[in-house]
């Protein structure tokens, strides 16, 4: 058994993780949720946010503050024009899941080609800063990273809730024709929602341009997990991703020091599986 | 064996042959093993599509198939020195027990949707790969299989592994095909478009799930026990990537998933554009070109390539097939009326179905076919039947009125099986039906219609028709269940309809579509809900007459109806419903005038 301080910084790293888990989540969650399309190219867009942040400062020298203003309203329209094509050719919910993962691949090509398959490190003055709590270390980006995922998540859950948008969109996820019937314009709601999807995978990207090591194959490496963390959160729910993502977070970095690093995958998955038998509705 | 299936089997053959002979003649290496690729991903494809192409649950834990298939490979013939090709059938044989142990759980759990089946797949692979990297199966730095002797079959051992490639590719097409014309096959066919409706139909739809799973998963295993040897260095990280179950979803879907060839056109197309392009950034581009022709085609054919040249190519030669169809038909037709001529829907029934011979007619007071005795349902606190005992007997036909929600589907639900009752028994004859599964109900000889007509989207009238009377009570060989369902598209008036798609016909049509489904079945007793609803009352009339012909063939029928004029006109006796209780019986014109009854409907009389 390892020491208290040991498990403690474990619960740490791993909530801070579980943020970034719960916002690449958001966006996944919302587009299944509220558009019932799978957008296996969440992934691939935060990793091109990534590369993107990335390419700015390194031949830049732009922050990565200001490489995201750039991204998110570029990546914004990235994720309206995917919903264009899914619109014209009326893509069903399976149909989407083929279609970004040919989407996924495409980029995957494209940032191979552009930064080869080697690994990139960027290197920028807060890599390494991190705040002392007590005996355990905060590292302060993975803390950012934690905070945007749990302010978007809240503004996200605020805006679904609260404005004429957020129920409008609720409605038609319900029942799309009813919905229509009563003047919800579901078209233009859809457009921006995965606008506002693809603009999140941008921000998530900026961060995991910040925090890890980047190789194109790492697309991949997201997909298990984040999909377990939005099946878990329930789909369209901004708080349950969040949580979720937190969940998953903790349980992998305390197996990873309980156990050994390497079993840490079976905890996200046996929890996935166990709530996917015990509750089936949540899909 | 039908000639078709003969002609098949030679073709299939001809073209195994023809390949075969290919390593003897001295193929030069390379295309050996470009070929085995190919054999070995039409393997996956193709069993992939079995369970998940043919019955639409589409599974992304082919790759923990494939990869229970490498590692028994690897460590049977590495810790255990056991010959590489008795190993194959272990590696099948631990996948399928694999497929088998997974779907006895997953296909278990209520309400479970195809997503639902894809994630979990997933996840289980990753389970499967997590508990491999960590344990003595694996270990971390993966297997090498360098020093396992292959057997030579030829004189190379690419040519050898080409060959077993070959052999399990050729085999598992064949078996789609047999799969895909066989019992198996329209239940799984079935149960894509309606599972409920399916089971309803007498379609046993778990166990040909789990079949359809486990031979699926064996095929799988075999073809990564043949990998293990092909890469003859086998880890966790390569293995249960997500390679394997993406590519086999991929391909399936381009070829055509519902049919036995799509996939392994598919695998064809997708491998050989991949190899196409080998080597450094010209793979990266290769790989974003074989993606976009994905998009594309997704966009444009989303029901395959396979399919969509069939459509075309019948387009392209539509006399001829016109000629073809018509010939089918007046072939068919004269079987029918062979089978009317000498089987009970006999002239008595279907050409006699004017005459009003009374003989042998049971009313009441004969054995009932059909009785509920204290029969209690809930969905939560709802409660939807509190008690509901009433009999019907043969040749009987009982109106079952009461306002709406006063719980009529529900007990139809409840009979037929597709609800369990909470309390009560429900019988046909002696046999008790409560407990069963609805496909066992069914055949039992207890057959149903919709409210809604729930019509197979995928099969053509004719093949509706023909589902339910191989898989009912009257359990029909495949060519019978076409005649008989010919006999019963004419009894409903819909022969010429034969041909059309459900999404062809008009809501008269798919009423009667729903009926001649439920009769082909043969069943003892027949759930009727709301068949006259929404019709115009010409149509009322023709109902009428043909229920009133159901009736002649001693088939005790339960009808819920609102339109209280056909309630008068057509039952023996009506009980009346309401909130779960029966609160009348009787004669029609005496129930509808019982005081209890008017209340029910028109509210309390006060007194003014």
């Amino acid at each position: 058994m390892p020491s208290l301080t040991l498990l403690g910084q474990a619960v740490v790293s791993g909530l801070l993780a579980g943020g970034l888990y719960g916002l690449l989540a958001l966006g996944l969650s919302l587009s299944w949720g509220l558009l019932r399309l799978v957008n296996l190219a969440h992934f691939a867009l935060a990793l091109l946010g990534a590369y993107l942040t990335y390419q700015l400062g390194v031949a830049f020298h732009l922050s990565p503050w200001l490489a995201a203003v750039i991204i998110v309203p570029v990546f914004f329209l990235l994720g309206v024009g995917l919903h264009a094509v899914f619109a014209y050719f009326r893509v069903t919910e399976f149909t989407s899941l083929l279609v970004t993962f040919g989407v996924t691949v495409i980029i995957e090509s494209v940032i191979q080609w552009f930064w080869t398959a080697d690994f990139r490190r960027y290197e920028t003055p807060y890599a390494t800063a991190s705040t002392r709590v007590g005996p355990l270390f905060v590292p302060t980006l993975d803390l950012l990273a934690c905070l945007t995922a749990a302010a978007l998540a809240l503004a996200t859950w605020a805006w679904l809730r609260f404005s004429y948008v957020g129920k409008a969109l609720r409605a038609s996820a319900e029942d799309p024709a009813i919905a229509a019937a009563f003047g919800v314009n579901h078209r233009a709601q859809a457009f921006l929602l995965s606008g506002v999807s693809a603009a999140y995978a941008g921000i998530a990207g900026a961060f995991i341009a910040l925090i890890s090591t980047l190789a194109p194959s790492q697309i991949w490496a997201w997909v298990g997990v984040v999909f377990a963390v939005v099946i878990i959160g329930g789909l369209a729910n901004p708080i349950g991703a969040l949580l979720a993502g937190l969940l998953i977070g903790v349980s992998e970095s305390v197996t990873m020091v309980v156990v050994t690093p390497a079993w840490a995958p079976l905890v996200s998955f046996s929890v996935l599986i166990l709530l996917l038998i015990a509750r089936p509705g949540r899909v | 064996m039908s000639a078709r299936g003969r002609s098949f089997a030679a073709g299939l053959l001809g073209v195994g042959l023809a390949l075969g002979v290919l390593p003897l003649v001295g193929l030069p290496a390379f295309y050996e093993s470009f070929l085995y690729l190919v054999f070995s991903w039409i393997a996956l494809a193709t069993s992939w599509a079995i369970l998940s192409g043919y019955a639409g649950y589409f599974s992304f834990g082919h790759g923990a198939f494939f990869g229970a298939g490498m590692y028994t490979t690897a460590t049977l013939t590495t810790a255990l020195e056991v010959p590489f090709l008795a190993t194959l059938p272990a590696a099948g044989g631990v996948a399928a027990l694999l497929g088998a142990a997974i779907g006895a759980v997953v296909f278990r759990v209520k309400r479970l949707r195809g997503e639902l089946f894809g994630l979990l797949t997933l996840a289980v692979t990753f389970v499967l790969a997590t508990i491999v990297l960590n344990t003595r199966i694996d270990g971390g730095p993966g297997v090498y299989l360098s020093a396992v002797p292959l057997p030579r079959l030829v004189s190379s051992p690419t040519g050898t592994l080409y060959l077993l490639a070959l052999g399990l590719a050729v085999g598992t097409v064949g078996m789609a095909w047999a799969v895909a014309h066989s019992r198996l096959g329209l239940g799984l066919f079935a149960i894509h478009d309606d599972e409920d409706v399916a089971e309803v139909e007498g379609v046993p739809t778990l166990a040909y799930k789990l079949v359809a799973f486990t031979v699926s998963a064996g095929v799988a295993g075999v073809a990564g026990g043949i990998h293990a040897m092909y890469v003859s260095y086998v880890t966790v990280g390569e293995t249960f990537s997500i390679t394997v179950p993406l590519y086999v979803v991929l391909m399936s879907v381009l070829g055509g998933a519902r049919h036995w060839l799509g996939p392994a056109v598919g695998a064809t197309i997708i491998t050989a554009s991949l190899y196409a392009f080998t080597g450094g950034q010209q793979a990266v581009l290769g790989r974003a070109v074989v993606a976009f022709v994905l998009i594309v085609v997704m966009l444009l054919l989303p029901e395959g390539v396979v399919p969509a040249i069939l459509r075309r190519w019948r387009a392209w030669r539509p006399q001829r097939d016109a000629a073809a169809a018509a010939e089918s038909l007046a072939a068919h037709g004269t079987a029918a009326n062979a089978v009317a001529g000498t089987s009970a829907i006999g002239d008595r029934h279907v050409v006699g179905m004017g005459n009003t011979i009374d003989d042998g007619h049971p009313r009441a007071g004969t054995t009932p076919a059909l009785e509920c005795n204290d029969v209690w349902k809930a969905f939560g606190g709802i409660q939807a039947l509190r008690g509901v005992s009433l009999t019907v007997a043969p040749g009987e036909i009982v109106g079952l009125v009461g306002p709406n929600g006063s719980g009529k589907t529900t007990l139809i639900n409840v009979v037929s099986g597709h609800y369990a009752a909470d309390r009560g028994r429900i019988a046909l004859g002696a046999v008790t039906l409560t407990g069963r599964p609805a496909h066992e109900i069914s055949s039992l000889g207890i057959g149903r219609t919709y409210q809604i007509p729930r019509p197979f989207a995928h099969f053509t009238a004719w093949e509706n028709v023909a589902l339910a009377a191989t898989f009912g009570a009257a359990r029909c060989s495949p060519q019978a269940a076409r005649a008989e369902a010919r006999a019963w598209l004419e009894f409903t008036g819909l022969g010429r309809r034969a041909a059309a798609m459900p999404h062809e016909l008009n809501l008269h049509e798919r009423k009667f579509l729903e009926l001649a489904r439920a009769l082909a079945a043969r069943p003892r007793v027949i759930l009727l809900d709301e068949v006259l609803s929404g019709l115009n009352p010409g149509e009322v009339a023709g109902a009428i007459r043909l229920i009133r012909a159901i009736r002649e063939r001693d088939v005790a029928i339960l009808f819920v109806e609102h339109l209280m004029r056909a309630v008068l006109e057509l039952s023996d006796r009506v009980v009346v419903l309401n909130e779960g209780e029966v609160i009348a019986e009787g004669s029609p014109h005496e129930c509808v005038r019982a005081a209890r009854v008017v209340e029910v409907y028109l509210g309390k009389a006060h007194v003014a």
